[in-house]
């Protein structure tokens, strides 16, 4: 479960250190836009020994390398897949191509390590106009793709416009994105919201995201961690309704039923699928139904 | 390898470590100055060594500000100073 996600910049001991503290169920150690060309051999030894030394039971931890145009990512993932990392976020992905560049040398990483295939997964940070476009093919590029991640802040960029809280010029992006990821049966995690100090628009931003259907999303700042946490985690009442459903579905069964209805609606596949998924988050998260 | 050339990594921040390397003739030589010198001096002085020792290296003077870095933030920047010592990084 990935409902949050914070970027830690890989070259600041005192942020990497107290990452596992900070409430999200995922680190991102960044050794790309946040560490510069002269401290990346810097950064690079200090997110290994912080991830060697140090407990992150419970916060998975995922990898930024830097992108495969760069004479830095096999360097990066030499240092870090011993350490193995849930996920390595591979920047700037534009094409299946790149994925599968990626992929193939961590492969041979893994195959020298004795790690078994697919160890350590891959998520594509697709944040051009050309990722957005091949984001299908992306997904499907190798077994080892895990989820889809979209970066609005260089894609905006690409796109030649400005970022904005309201975010239409990435309504495309973003619905594409989740599109794309589904129809490949994988995660898609939505871009960070930047403005650190609006707590009504990360709340907007993060709601939004989850009813376009992203399975989490991205922080830029510990503040925004306990909203993104809440946003994506199954309200009470969803909670409740989704055991009803199963209640009623069990029910139907025990009587030789084929369809039954709840609360005046009929309960369908799709309403149990997603109960079912309802009912395993709030599973995962420790929470049950409501005392009757 | 030996360090060549003078060489530095880490920062003054809290948490962090500087370490400053330059070659040295015969042995190693480090100056420790940390805000927990009295209680861990000795154990962050034998943490540089060994680090330095890993690295091959034997001679070089280095000297080390410590900031109340965790042990595992001391090694990598020992480590990062020593590789840009020798050229390696």
């Amino acid at each position: 479960m990935r409902r949050s996600m914070l970027f830690l910049p890989g070259n600041n001991p005192n942020m990497l250190i107290n990452g596992n503290c900070l409430g999200s169920d995922a680190v991102i150690f960044d050794l790309e836009d946040a560490v510069s060309p002269a401290e990346k051999d810097a950064a690079r030894i200090l997110v290994r020994n912080t991830m060697r030394y140090m407990d992150f039971r419970g916060c998975e931890i995922i990898v930024r390398i830097n992108s495969i145009d760069t004479p830095y990512w096999k360097r990066d993932l030499d240092a870090i897949l011993p350490q193995q990392p849930g996920l390595i976020l591979l920047p700037k992905t534009g094409t299946a191509k790149d994925v599968q560049e990626a992929d193939a040398y961590i492969t041979e990483l893994e195959q020298k390590l004795g790690f078994a295939p697919n160890t350590v997964g891959l998520m594509p940070l697709i944040e051009t106009a050309l990722g957005v476009e091949n984001a299908f093919a992306i997904a499907t590029a190798a077994d080892r793709v895990q989820a889809l991640f979209l970066g609005a802040e260089d894609l905006t960029a690409d796109l030649r416009c400005k970022r904005t809280k309201e975010g239409r010029e990435i309504e495309y992006a973003r619905t594409r994105l989740v599109m794309a990821a589904r129809a490949a049966g994988v995660e898609v995690y939505d871009t960070p919201f930047t403005d650190v100090n609006d707590d009504e628009g990360i709340y907007k931003d993060a709601s939004y995201a989850k009813a376009l259907g992203f399975s989490g999303k991205a922080s830029i700042s510990p503040r925004h961690v306990g909203v993104i946490n809440e946003v994506f985690s199954p309200s009470q009442a969803d909670i409740d309704y989704s055991y009803e459903v199963m209640d009623a579905i069990a029910m139907a069964k025990a009587q030789g039923k084929g369809a039954i209805a709840l609360r005046g609606k009929m309960i369908d596949a799709p309403i149990v699928a997603r109960a079912e998924q309802t009912i395993a988050m709030a599973e995962a998260l420790g929470l049950g139904r409501s005392e009757q | 390898m030996e360090i060549t050339k003078c060489a530095a990594a880490g920062t003054m921040e809290s948490s962090d470590v500087y370490v400053e390397i330059e070659p040295r003739e015969t042995g190693l030589e480090v100056e420790l100055q940390s805000v927990v010198q009295a209680q861990f001096g000795q154990a962050i002085e034998e943490t540089v060594r060994q680090v330095l020792k890993d690295c091959g290296v034997e001679n070089a003077k280095v000297r080390v500000v410590d900031r109340g870095a965790l042990e595992c933030v001391i090694r990598a920047r020992v480590e990062t100073a020593a590789m840009r010592g020798k050229g390696e990084a």
